[in-house]
């Protein structure tokens, strides 16, 4: 934390004075909005921080007035979400926020994550930032996994099976694992009603804490920038970095137009497209769980895909497995893999680019082909993407090593509009 | 310490003494913090109406025709039991070689279930309906040589999900993702009545 600001300001009088006497009111105005400065420089890849949090908010508020009206358990909670779609008031609205918003997090928290890969954010000082980020991450994954079973369609119960299964694989424990996760022989009622308190209580208090512990991370050390130079090493006469500007009313202005533009797209999805056919909500789902017929393929979510077709691209099961939770770990260790004196891609050689391109590509490929059938051509090019995909991680200490880079500026790149 | 309890210097205090009290107060209730987890974790493991409902499933063999292919329901999972033709037995032969584990020796099964047929009886197969791979419902495909599946396809069980292929003892072929053979229940058969949950050789209940 900057050291507290003492306000030159005269002390203010009436209830405003009263409770800033007695609140820190003015003090986190001052160090964390108006005092806080932050790079100038921040381009369209910046919006996707504060959307994260709107995406966040947005989820917790829908999910609370979903509550509302869902009644969990196996023979009611099918008809429940039908009662939210047709009998509630505005519930059809309500649940489709839900369940868009769900998809529109991950697209937002990914393109937020692509950032820091980009730019080098998750590079000292900043490795807490990124561990904490990935625990939000991993944390949102676990919430959407749940959140999906809940609704208790066909889908829901086969990608619970699914899902659970995975724990099986593990050596000596795998089957008592599922059991007791399950809490019955199979997919069953304890088990939604599990999934309901996890989804409901304890992950959302564990995000919004975990989010508060970005964030103070965050503010502790400093945005990083395009440049991915620190601009607290440029100080001005006042103290504060030339190259910064106060978070407010700067950013906060600038970020209020792309959560416009982001509540616009959203509510395209809402009100026109709300499946996406079949992406945000697949097909089978608005069918009752049925343990006796299975769906004719079994695919998660779009934003599980990618590591879902890692899974299926190996023929042995716990290698599959284990492969796959390595791809969603193998983020963790960004910061010890990269060894590269600079930290933005605009410095960096052409090896750092030409690799971030490949596992860019490798896991939108990985993704799309995670939602089509495992068999034939789809398997080959799912291996060959699960390889290139891995060789970025792998290959990141040698390649960010030997490549010639640029020379940084001392001050941010930086042309204001004549 | 001074007489009067106040201490009054850094020299009053015996450090190593508040350090041992400390990590002991602190040691006791790790432990007691641990016993605490037992019950929240234990409330996870299935109940007792779900382990009654578990109970042991009869059924009555003669209903099923030879070459046809009952579901039943135990422990909510699908059982599913075959009544194998004379054909159905004798196709189990020679394709050993295309088997991830021919001889069961890293798959389930109860002992009695552990040999060639993978069976009590030759002519009722016992399996649990559940895909070893991922856990999805593999679909019977008893039919010889479908095209999907190859001219060598002997009939057996495929899975929609993942593509894994078992022939009809349960027995995984070479390129399926699942690596073990389907698992076969606890079950015993006397005359024409088999029930499922209860071994042949213990005749206690799973």
């Amino acid at each position: 934390m900057a050291p507290p600001v003492t306000s030159t300001a005269p002390p203010m009088k009436g209830f405003k004075g009263w409770l800033y006497d007695r609140l820190p009111v003015q003090n986190f105005i001052e160090t964390q909005l108006t005092g806080y400065y932050a790079p100038k420089n921040f381009n369209f890849w910046y919006y996707f921080g504060v959307l994260s949090l709107v995406a966040l908010v947005l989820q917790l508020v829908t999910g609370i007035f979903l509550t509302m009206f869902y009644k969990v358990g196996e023979a009611t909670a099918f008809d429940s979400v039908e009662f939210i779609m047709r009998e509630v008031e505005w519930g059809w609205l309500i649940r489709y926020l839900h369940s868009s918003g769900a998809s529109f997090f991950f697209i937002v928290v990914y393109l937020h994550m692509f950032r820091a890969m980009l730019y080098g954010s998750y590079r000292a000082p900043r490795e807490m930032l990124w561990l904490f980020g990935m625990a939000v991450y991993l944390a949102l994954m676990a919430e959407a996994f749940m959140g999906y079973v809940l609704p208790w369609g066909n889908m829901s119960f086969w990608g619970a099976q699914v899902i659970v299964n995975l724990f099986s694989t593990i050596p000596a424990i795998g089957p008592g694992l599922v059991e007791w996760i399950r809490g019955d022989y199979g997919i069953a009622d304890a088990t939604l009603n599990r999934f309901f308190s996890l989804h409901v209580v304890a992950i959302p208090l564990a995000l919004i804490l975990l989010v508060v512990l970005h964030l103070v991370a965050l503010r502790h050390k400093g945005s990083n920038n395009p440049d991915g130079i620190e601009i607290k090493k440029k100080l001005g006469a006042d103290g504060h970095p030339v190259d910064g500007i106060p978070f407010h009313p700067y950013y906060t202005v600038k970020d209020l137009v792309g959560v416009g533009i982001f509540l616009i797209l959203l509510a395209v999805v809402v009100f026109f497209v709300p499946t996406l056919g079949g992406l945000f909500l697949e097909g089978p789902n608005f069918e009752p769980a049925n343990p006796l017929s299975t769906p004719e393929h079994i695919a998660p979510v779009w934003y599980f895909t990618p590591f879902y077709a890692i899974l299926r691209a190996v023929p042995d099961q716990q290698t599959g497995a284990l492969l796959m939770f390595l791809a969603v770990a193998a983020f963790i260790f960004l910061p010890w893999l990269d060894r590269s004196p600079v930290k933005s891609i605009r410095y960096k050689g052409w090896m750092s680019k030409l690799m971030l391109t490949v596992f860019a590509v490798s896991f939108v490929a990985l993704g799309y082909l995670g939602l089509q059938p495992a068999e034939g051509v789809y398997v080959f090019w799912a291996r060959l993407f699960s390889v290139l995909y891995f060789a970025f991680f792998i290959l990141m200490p040698f390649y960010t090593r030997m490549e010639q880079t640029k020379p940084v500026p001392e001050r941010l790149t930086y042309h204001a509009h004549a | 310490m001074a007489d009067n309890g106040v201490i009054t210097t850094d020299d009053d205090v015996d450090t190593s003494r508040r350090k041992f009290l400390t990590t002991a107060t602190v040691a006791t209730g790790v432990v007691g913090a641990a016993f605490v987890l037992v019950p929240f974790v234990s409330s996870w493991k299935p109940s007792e109406r779900a382990r009654a409902l578990g109970a042991p499933t009869e059924f009555d063999l003669s209903k099923v025709e030879a070459g046809q292919m009952v579901i039943l329901t135990w422990r909510k999972q699908q059982i599913y039991v075959v009544k194998r033709t004379p054909e159905m037995v004798e196709a189990l032969k020679g394709h050993d070689g295309r088997l991830k584990d021919p001889t069961s020796e890293k798959s389930e099964q109860p002992a009695y279930a552990k040999n060639e047929l993978r069976a009590i009886r030759p002519d009722v197969l016992v399996l649990i309906g559940i895909c070893t791979h991922l856990g999805c419902l593999p679909k019977q495909r008893f039919e010889k040589a479908i095209p999907e599946l190859g001219a060598d396809w002997p009939g057996g069980f495929f899975c929609p999900c993942h593509g894994s292929r078992f022939d009809l003892a349960g027995r995984v072929f070479d390129g399926s993702p699942a690596s073990v053979n389907l698992r076969i229940p606890p079950y015993n058969i006397a005359g024409e009545t088999l029930t499922i949950g209860v071994d042949e050789t213990t005749k206690g209940a799973a």
